[in-house]
Formats: structure tokens, C-alpha cells, sequence
């Protein structure tokens, strides 16, 4: 009776730390999360304020309006106006700032960072106090080069080496100097940071004598706001504007938290989701305490103990629970935080360095997660318990639930399930953003009717699989039945997967279908075999589609020329392209006239011709800089997407313009596209690791990238509700094991060995899991339907994609969630003791 | 006090045996020892009932026996095989096939109707009733019109009578019962004993019980008197009165020695 009395209290403090375990997750998921984005918004910060260390004032070129026909423009700032910046009172000092694109290759000649990071500028006189040297010295002339230490230990660069760079126009190999340290953001992102001397990064980048911003240093004793008055007295106000170092600072710093306050909600909406299976797991673990003490709890009654006491106690337990699980959650959290940090950093994302940032708010949050959470769990059984007439609760062990309350239980479910899923096909009708709240709450309503209606559906799904089952004979049967003898916990375990499951199928499914829909927008349109382009989305220099048009074996070749133009007083950006060739380049749905694009004669996209409203036929002058005009025609009106887009002006009409620069160049190769086609025309680029040449398929490529991104963070966060899930399942069926000791006893004695006993603990358990598994994908696939087809309401080439395969791991993933949480339950129940499972009533 | 010699070859042949049997709890000082060199042999198509005070080994005789329990010295047989070289998984199949079990606690799953859980033995062991031996146990036992019911639909006396014939069903060579009118009132604990001796008699089947009724035992062809783990008389054709006598003089025994 002792060793009963002794392995209840063991399953039992086993069951409480299944319950500490569920609430820390939760707990821990929270948390995490808010270190995470505080970490990185403070790093990011802090090394934006760093950046800005040596500006006190900063003087840059202001906007000048476009007057007439001519588009606005910068004025480059000069020599003479950064003398005369140094000059003025309180100023210590002024350093000429030039900067822009500068592709770096690394020793295989691929391209350093992803393109947008990646930047040059000039080393100021021979000590520039923003760029302190580790080694070498400073530049001379354009073939001397720095590189931050960053990149050059990233890549293996050492001064004396040789590095490729490419501004925009040829190829140039300088000699690494000297290496330098920065604190510029974009190093720390990732990217690289090539330093000239000011000369040469003047001409180099084609501001012959002129700067793109002025730094000056105030003396010792001015204030920023004192330099900046006396700057703004010495200045043409028409020409300069000046800002604070502080100020830039600050405006970054918004700009950082306003960029990353999407990534925080998205990740708060996560840990919410987390938290929400989390209290379904503990509302479940407690509900089960409570009910395997009714018997203590009816006799601390009987002994008079009043109603309020017993549910005090239960309370008090979870406030025990609820403490410890939050702090040791809090202390989880900073390490999922430190180790999001550095997931996201192995995607190649990388993030500044900065210590974690644990705020009060964060563990303010964490703690009253973790204990009014569990508190809340716990009160709900705990008054149950409490209401039990003590000779009622000593008699039976488990007060059956009353079918008058399934009643009710499912009409509400089916309630809000018919009103979530009428809300939803109501939200499918409507047309982008004004959907989503719809939906949301359709969604919203839908899991909740479900979640209510589990118990019903268990049944049905249940008995589907009893044809499978069968095969495993006795064990198999047992399990089926033994999964459907208490249905609210059957479903209150199952829908912690099955909310889980519900998530990432849905974002499965909808991340598929528009990732499908927009490559094919991307590429279905296009006959070019190959699209170059700068890495950096910058302009190319129209020597580039010469040199590929010259090669021998492309035999169409296009530009996409920019060109400025006021039409009917309002700029417009045509798109100047080769005429005879781009029929054969591209492959553009025609709605109405006919796609010719020569001399005078234009096509236009349908959302320009809508917004001008311009049809096929209609005339108008096209008034470009330095006073040409040019008379256009609309010939027709095409279907523009992602690639192509706008008003396409056959290149030949139009006029010489002073800076010509091309968004890419399209390429048809004569046979088709290779990898020595490939090669030939990176060959005839000259290599230049600062311009793409990107087939159809590089294009899906990295448009699919983005999404598996987006889904490996999303799968990564959603492991944890999984997690939980999991804890879930092992909490039931521990629970499932202990009450039915008895029968497993009687089983074992009339000849059920020890591996049928696991066996059938474990098709339990797996059945439970699957039956989640199967609710939650079902549900997902109708989510991601639902959301992608509002989402996919403004592309034409949308259409729902399942992709069964993944559907397929999903499924699998939840018959692995049942196994794994089946593995020391089964245990338990093949070990247990015959003869004192079957006296022990 | 010594063990009365039991005489071995009364009918033709012994169902189980168990020769020296001790059982031993604990070491040292704690030492308990629950079966104290017990030999005994119960003999085929008798109905044998083990009876002693509580804490006399009777339970743990009959575990020992039914291959439910471990014991710590001497040697147990079912028919032919020695249960004392089986590992758990033999015991196990030993169980299934041979031997057939009635609890005082009824022991019925509750998910499972009364027939299924009259063929749950072969069920498990993967064997096909034999139809018409499942028909002569089912009408014997009285269920015919409750077989569809689920426990909780049955009374005591009738879920009992459902584990009489889950035991029977399976014509194990020998039926242990552990206190199985334990739970039931006069007339329903009657009628089980009353299907017990009928398959003793008009089946030939195998029965021990352990039991500390004397009513009970009196249904019994021959009782066993255990008193701190050893055998301390039997009686054949045993009456309530012959019982309950035999049990005052151990009493007194015991008090006096």
C-alpha cells in the first residue's frame, strides 16, 4: 500500500514538472521573443549612434525642384563649400564625404554581401579618424584600395592582395593597402566597405570634385546645435541643408524600430500562439491534478474544510507552479533569444553585435504570463473540484462529464465554426487589404469553433482509423478505444497540435501558392534566356548591352532604358527598349491594340493606361530635359507584372539624354540558355562581380529563397507550440496510464505482454496525435486557401498549390509528436507492477 | 507444528504443483518471510479453495502459483512446464494459454462490451473462439441476453460472471481465483460459486480459490488452511461448519502458541 501510496506522489511530481515544463515553454517563448527584437533594435541602434560618433553637423545637398521640363536633381556639394564649412566659427574640422555601390569580389569572384550592403568611399587625407587602421596605410590613387577588417577576414584578404571591385563600369583590380575598422551598419549587416583615396573615389564615383555629404566637427565647447546655427549663417540655403549628428542618429534609430517593430508583432502574434496552446496544455494538466485528487480534496472536505479553501489550495499550487515555470521560462527565453540571434545570422542575415537586452517590461511580462496564466488554468478545475459533494467525490474516482453540457458544448462549436467559416468565404470575396480584418477574425472564430467541437469530432475521425488499427489486433483495438473513453481530453490534447499544425500548413500552403503565382508572373512572361542586372538594383551603364549585343552567340538583346519625361505636366519614367527585339524577349499579354514598339509607336501597361487613361490610339508629347519633345502613339496596352512594367519607348526614339543608364538588359541566346551561355556573357561583362546575369531560373530561385526564408523562421517558431504540444500528449496519456493501472494489471496477468502493453499506449498516442495532426492540416489547407486566394485577388497567374508533399512531413511529423510522447508513458505501463495495479482500486 | 503430508496420487493427475515453494520479502532484520517451504499439488477437474488468515501467504501462494509473482526458492509447475527458469515474456504466454483468471475486483475493460470481454484472452493470444465451447460457457454463466452490455450497464454479480466465463472460455488448464465473491453479495457470490463447481464437475475444469469465507469454501472438493506461510491441514468435502471449525482450532492454535 506504501509503494501505491509512493509511486502516486512520484507520477505526481512527474506530472507537476510536465506542468512547470508547459508553462515554461510558454513563458520562455514570450520572452525569447521580446529579447530577441530588443537585442537586435538596441544593436542596431547603438551601432547607428556609433556611426555618427565623429558628426557633429552634416551638410548635405538639397533637393532642387524641377523647374519647367527639367526633373529635379542634387547639386554636388564642392570643394569651396567644405572650405567654407571648416572655416566657420566653432568648427574643429570638415571631412568631405563620397560614397556609393562598390561590388567587392571574393577569391572565387563571387560577389561579397547580397548587393545592397556592399559600398565604397574615400579614406580622408592619410588619417581618417572615422577609419582607424589595423594595418597598412592609407591609399594613393585608384589602383591603392582599404577593406574593412570585417570583409577582409570574412574573405581572406590580406594587405598586398589583389581584389576585384566594380563601380559601374569596368572591372578594376587595386591593391589592398591597408584594412581598416568601422562601425557603419552596413559592415556590420553583412556587407563591405571599400575605401579610395578622396581623389580617386571622386572620379570613380563620377563626382569629379564634389562631395555627397560634409562632415563637420565641432571644437571642444560648441554644441551641435551652436555649429549648426553658425553653418546655416555661412551656407547657400538653396544649395545645403545641415542636420545634427544627433538628429541622424535619432532618425535612424526611429527608422530601425519602425522597421522592426513588423518582425516584433510577428513574432509577438507566435508567442501569443504558443502562449494559447500553453494554456490549453496547462488548463489540461491541472484539470487532470485536480481529478486524480478529488478523492484528497472530497476528504479535506468531509473533515470540513470549506469550498473556498480547496480551491485556495489548488490556487496556491499554481501560483507555485506558475513562479517557478516563469522564472526558469525567463531564463529559457534570454537563451532562445541569444540563439534566434544566431539562426538568423547562419540564414546569412547578419545582425550588429551588442550585448542581450533583458528589460524590466520583459520580465515583468514574463512573470505575469507564467502566473496569471497558470493561475487562470488552475482555477477553472480547481472550483469544479471544490463543488463536488465530498461523499460523491470519495465514491467514483472522475466526475462523469454530463452529455447535457456536449450538447451545449457543440451547439456553441458549431456556432462559431459555421460563423468562422461564413466570415472567411466572406473575406475571399473582397480584394486585398480590406479582407484582412475579416479574415482574421473568421480565422479567429473558426479555430475556436473547432477547438470547441473536437470532443464531437474525435469520434467519426477516430473510427476512420479503425481499419488500420485492427491489423495491430488486440493492442490496436484497445487503443481505439481507450483514445475515444474521454473525449474532452482526447481533444483538449489534440488541438494543442492541431493549432500548431493549423499554422504552419496554412503558411505552408499560402507561401506556395504565391511564391508559384509570382514566379510565374516573373517568368512566364519572359522569352529572354538571361536578365543582367546590377546587384544592387542600381542603373547599368549602356555599355553593357552593347558589349552583349556585339557577342555572336545572343541573338536578341534588349535594354531597359530609364528615361525621364513630363507628360501632361506630371513625370513619368519610360522604359526605353530595344524595338525589333523585345517581342522575341518577352511574351506580354496583349489587352487591347498591338504590341509594336517602333519610332513614335508605344505600348503601356494596363495600370498606366488606367491611371493616365490612355487607350490604344491615344496621342501625347513627351516633354524630356533640355527642352526635346517627342510625339508618342499609344499602339496597345499590354499586362505589365514584376519584371515588366510601365511605358515602353522603342530606344532609337528616344532623344540623346545626358546620363543614359539601364534598369537590365534582357538576352536571348541563339542556343538557349547554358551554362557555357552563362559564362560567355559574364566572360564579355569582363567577370564584374558588381552585375548579375540571371536566368529564368536564378530569377525563381531567388524569389523562392524569400519565402524559405520567411518559412524556416516561421517553421522555427512554430517548432515550439509543436514542443509544447508534445508535452501535451505525454501529460494524457501519463494521466491515461495511471488511471487505468488496474486494467493494464488485469491485461498483463491474462496474458498481454509487456510489448503489446507499449504498443497500445503507443497507437494511443498516436492516433490522438494524428487525429490533431489531421484537424490541424485540414484546417490550414482551408486557411491557406482562404488567405491565399485575398492575397492572390491581384494576380492573375494565382491558383491554390498544395504541396503534399509537405503535407505528407506534417502528417508524419505528427505521428512522430505521438511517438515520441508515447515512449515513457508506454514505459511506465509495461513496467508496471501486476498485483498491486490490480488490488489498488 | 508440523506440515500434514499431503497425499499426492488421490485421482490421476496434478494440474499444478508446487514443491518447497518459499517466497521471501526484505533481508536482515526487515526479512518477512510470506511462503515458508509450502508444497502442494492441485489436482485435475478439482475445485481446491486456499483459506488462512489474513497475512497468511494465501494470495501470494496462489501468485506464485499462477505465475503472477516471483518467488525465491523451490519450484512451481503448470502441467509440464517449471515456472521457475520462464522469463517475463514466457510467463506471459504461459498465462494466456493456460491459465485463466477471476479477480475479487471483477477486472472487466470498460470499453468493451460483455462478449468481447469474454474472448479477450484469445483475442490477445490471436486465437478464433471455438463457437460452440463459447455457446455451452455463455449459457452455463447465464449471459446470453446481456453479451452486447458494457460493464457499466451489468450488476456486480453479472460482471462477475462475465469474468467466470472469460476464464472459462479459454478451457485453460487451470483457473486461479483471488477472493472472487469478495465483492459480492450472498446470492450473486452463490451463483459464481455455483459456476465453478459445475465446471469442475460437468467440464472438468481445473479450479483454485483463494478465499476467507468459509460459505465459499464449503462450495470447494478439497480445502487448504495456511497459517503463517505454511500448510497447516486440508479437509476433503468440506462443509460452511467443518470450516469454520477447522479455522477456530488455528485460531486458538495460534493464540496459544
Amino acid at each position: 500500500m506504501l509503494r501505491t501510496a509512493l509511486r502516486n506522489v512520484l507520477a505526481h511530481k512527474a506530472r507537476l514538472l510536465m506542468t512547470v515544463l508547459a508553462v515554461m515553454l510558454g513563458v520562455a517563448f514570450v520572452s525569447g521573443t521580446l529579447v530577441f527584437t530588443n537585442t537586435i533594435t538596441d544593436a542596431y541602434q547603438n551601432s547607428s549612434a556609433k556611426g555618427f560618433d565623429g558628426v557633429d553637423v552634416a551638410v548635405s545637398a538639397k533637393y532642387r525642384e524641377s523647374t519647367g521640363d527639367e526633373p529635379g536633381d542634387y547639386p554636388d556639394l564642392d570643394q569651396a563649400l567644405l572650405d567654407r564649412s571648416a572655416r566657420v566659427p566653432g568648427a574643429a574640422s570638415a571631412v568631405g564625404v563620397v560614397s556609393g555601390f562598390t561590388a567587392m569580389a571574393d577569391k572565387n569572384g563571387k560577389l561579397i554581401g547580397d548587393g545592397w550592403q556592399t559600398k565604397g568611399g574615400n579614406y580622408w587625407g592619410t588619417d581618417d579618424s572615422r577609419y582607424p587602421l589595423t594595418s597598412g596605410r592609407a591609399p594613393r590613387g585608384e589602383n591603392e584600395v582599404l577593406v574593412d577588417a570585417r570583409t577582409a577576414e570574412r574573405a581572406g584578404y590580406k594587405v598586398g592582395d589583389t581584389v576585384r571591385l566594380s563601380i559601374d563600369g569596368p572591372v578594376l583590380s587595386p591593391r589592398i593597402v591597408g584594412v581598416f575598422t568601422t562601425d557603419d551598419g552596413n559592415v556590420a549587416a553583412g556587407g563591405s566597405l571599400a575605401l579610395f583615396d578622396t581623389a580617386s573615389a571622386q572620379k570613380l564615383f563620377g563626382k569629379a570634385g564634389g562631395y555627397d555629404e560634409i562632415d563637420v566637427r565641432a571644437k571642444p565647447g560648441t554644441s551641435q546645435a551652436a555649429l549648426k546655427s553658425q553653418l546655416d549663417k555661412a551656407l547657400p540655403k538653396d544649395r545645403t541643408e545641415t542636420t545634427t549628428g544627433q538628429s541622424l542618429a535619432d532618425e535612424q534609430a526611429q527608422q530601425i524600430a519602425d522597421s522592426m517593430n513588423g518582425m516584433r508583432q510577428g513574432l509577438l502574434v507566435f508567442a501569443g500562439i504558443a502562449l494559447f496552446v500553453g494554456t490549453f496544455i496547462i488548463a489540461n494538466t491541472f484539470t487532470m491534478l485536480v481529478a486524480q485528487r478529488t478523492k484528497e480534496l472530497a476528504l479535506l472536505r468531509a473533515v470540513g474544510a470549506s469550498r473556498r479553501q480547496v480551491t485556495r489550495s489548488v490556487l496556491i499550487e499554481a501560483f507555485v507552479v506558475g513562479t517557478v515555470a516563469g522564472v526558469t521560462g525567463l531564463a529559457v527565453g534570454i537563451g532562445i533569444g541569444a540563439g534566434l540571434r544566431a539562426l538568423l545570422g547562419s540564414f546569412g542575415e547578419s545582425i550588429p553585435d551588442g550585448p542581450l537586452v533583458v528589460t524590466p517590461g520583459t520580465v515583468v511580462a514574463a512573470l505575469a504570463v507564467g502566473v496569471v496564466i497558470t493561475m487562470l488554468a488552475a482555477w477553472l478545475p480547481g472550483r469544479r473540484a471544490a463543488k463536488i459533494p465530498p461523499v460523491a467525490a470519495m465514491s467514483s474516482l472522475h466526475a462523469q462529464a454530463t452529455t447535457k453540457s456536449l450538447v451545449l458544448r457543440n451547439t456553441l462549436g458549431a456556432l462559431f465554426a459555421a460563423a468562422g467559416v461564413a466570415v472567411v468565404l466572406y473575406a475571399t470575396t473582397l480584394k486585398g487589404t480590406d479582407g484582412q480584418a475579416p479574415m482574421g477574425l473568421g480565422a479567429v472564430l473558426l479555430i475556436i469553433g473547432v477547438f470547441i467541437l473536437t470532443p464531437l469530432l474525435s469520434r467519426p475521425l477516430i473510427a476512420a482509423a479503425a481499419p488500420v488499427l485492427r491489423v495491430f489486433g488486440v493492442s490496436g483495438k484497445l487503443a481505439r478505444q481507450n483514445s475515444v473513453r474521454n473525449p474532452r481530453r482526447t481533444a483538449a490534447t489534440a488541438s494543442a497540435l492541431m493549432i500548431g499544425l493549423t499554422l504552419i500548413t496554412g503558411m505552408t500552403v499560402m507561401a506556395g501558392s504565391l511564391q508559384t503565382a509570382i514566379e510565374k508572373m516573373a517568368t512566364s512572361a519572359l522569352r529572354a534566356d538571361y536578365v543582367v542586372r546590377m546587384a544592387n538594383g542600381n542603373n547599368l551603364s549602356p555599355d553593357v548591352d552593347r558589349k552583349l549585343a556585339a557577342l555572336d552567340d545572343v541573338s536578341a538583346s534588349s535594354p531597359m532604358r530609364d528615361a525621364v519625361a513630363r507628360i501632361d505636366g506630371e513625370e513619368e519614367y519610360l522604359t526605353g527598349v530595344n524595338g525589333p527585339a523585345i517581342g522575341k524577349l518577352t511574351d506580354l499579354k496583349v489587352d487591347e491594340g498591338a504590341f509594336t514598339v517602333t519610332g513614335s509607336k508605344i505600348v503601356v501597361d494596363d495600370t498606366t493606361a488606367k491611371s493616365r487613361g490612355w487607350k490604344a490610339g491615344t496621342q501625347f508629347t513627351a516633354h524630356f530635359e533640355g527642352g526635346r519633345n517627342k510625339r508618342l502613339t499609344v499602339a496597345g496596352v499590354y499586362e505589365g507584372n514584376e519584371l515588366i512594367r510601365g511605358v515602353l519607348v522603342d530606344t532609337a526614339a528616344l532623344p540623346k539624354l545626358s546620363d543614359t543608364r539601364d534598369m537590365q538588359v534582357m538576352v536571348k541566346m541563339a542556343g538557349g540558355a547554358s551554362a557555357t551561355a552563362k559564362d560567355t556573357l559574364e566572360k564579355a561583362l569582363d567577370s564584374n562581380p558588381g552585375i548579375l546575369v540571371q536566368s529564368k531560373k536564378d530569377l525563381s530561385d531567388s524569389i523562392a529563397q524569400l519565402f524559405t526564408l520567411l518559412l524556416n523562421m516561421l517553421y522555427g517558431l512554430l517548432g515550439m507550440a509543436v514542443l509544447v504540444a508534445v508535452l501535451g500528449v505525454i501529460n494524457t496519456l501519463a494521466m491515461s496510464v495511471f488511471e487505468r493501472s488496474q486494467e493494464i494489471g488485469m491485461l498483463r496477468a491474462i496474458g498481454l505482454d509487456r510489448r503489446a502493453v507499449k504498443r497500445m499506449v503507443r497507437l494511443e498516442s498516436l492516433v490522438i496525435s494524428l487525429f490533431g495532426g489531421v484537424l490541424g492540416i485540414g484546417l490550414g489547407v482551408f486557411f491557406g486557401w482562404a488567405v491565399g486566394r485575398l492575397a492572390g485577388s491581384s494576380m492573375p497567374t494565382y491558383e491554390l498549390v498544395l504541396p503534399w508533399d509537405r503535407i505528407a512531413i506534417f502528417l508524419l511529423l505528427s505521428a512522430v509528436v505521438g511517438a515520441l510522447a508515447a515512449l515513457w508513458p508506454a514505459r511506465r505501463a509495461s513496467r508496471l507492477n501486476m498485483l498491486a495495479a490490480i488490488k489498488s482500486e | 507444528m508440523t506440515t500434514t503430508p499431503i497425499s499426492a496420487d488421490r485421482t490421476t493427475a496434478v494440474a499444478a504443483r508446487a514443491t518447497e515453494l518459499s517466497k521471501i520479502y526484505g533481508q536482515g532484520e526487515t526479512q518477512v518471510v510470506a511462503l515458508d517451504r509450502v508444497s502442494v499439488g492441485f489436482r485435475q477437474a478439482e475445485l481446491t479453495a486456499i483459506m488462512g488468515p489474513s497475512g497468511s501467504g494465501k494470495s501470494t501462494l496462489m501468485h506464485c502459483v499462477a505465475g503472477l509473482d516471483t518467488f525465491s526458492s523451490g519450484s512451481v509447475r503448470i502441467g509440464d512446464t517449471e515456472l521457475g527458469s520462464l522469463k517475463d515474456k514466457q510467463l506471459t504466454k504461459l498465462r494466456r494459454d493456460k491459465i485463466g483468471f477471476i479477480f475479487q475486483a471483477f477486472n472487466l475493460l470498460p470499453t468493451l462490451t460483455a462478449l468481447e470481454n469474454i474472448t479477450l484472452p484469445m483475442d490477445i493470444a490471436g486465437r478464433k473462439p471455438d463457437k460452440q465451447w463459447l455457446d455451452t460457457v455463455i449459457q452455463m454463466v447465464g449471459l446470453s441476453g446481456r453479451l452486447g452490455h458494457r460493464p457499466s450497464q451489468l450488476s456486480g454479480g453479472q460482471q462477475q460472471r462475465v469474468a467466470v466465463a472469460r476464464a472459462l472460455a479459454a478451457r485453460p488448464e487451470i483457473i486461479f481465483g483471488d477472493e472472487p465473491t469478495g465483492n459480492l453479495d450472498s446470492r450473486s457470490g452463490a451463483e459464481v460459486l455455483g459456476f465453478l463447481r459445475n465446471s469442475v464437475r460437468e467440464l472438468g475444469q481445473t479450479v483454485v480459490m483463494v478465499t476467507h469465507d468459509p460459505v465459499a469454501a464449503a462450495y470447494a472438493d478439497r480445502v487448504v488452511f495456511l497459517a503463517d506461510g505454511r500448510i497447516v491441514d486440508e479437509l476433503y468435502g468440506p462443509t460452511a461448519d467443518s470450516v469454520l471449525d477447522r479455522m477456530k482450532r488455528f485460531d486458538t492454535k495460534g493464540r496459544t502458541s
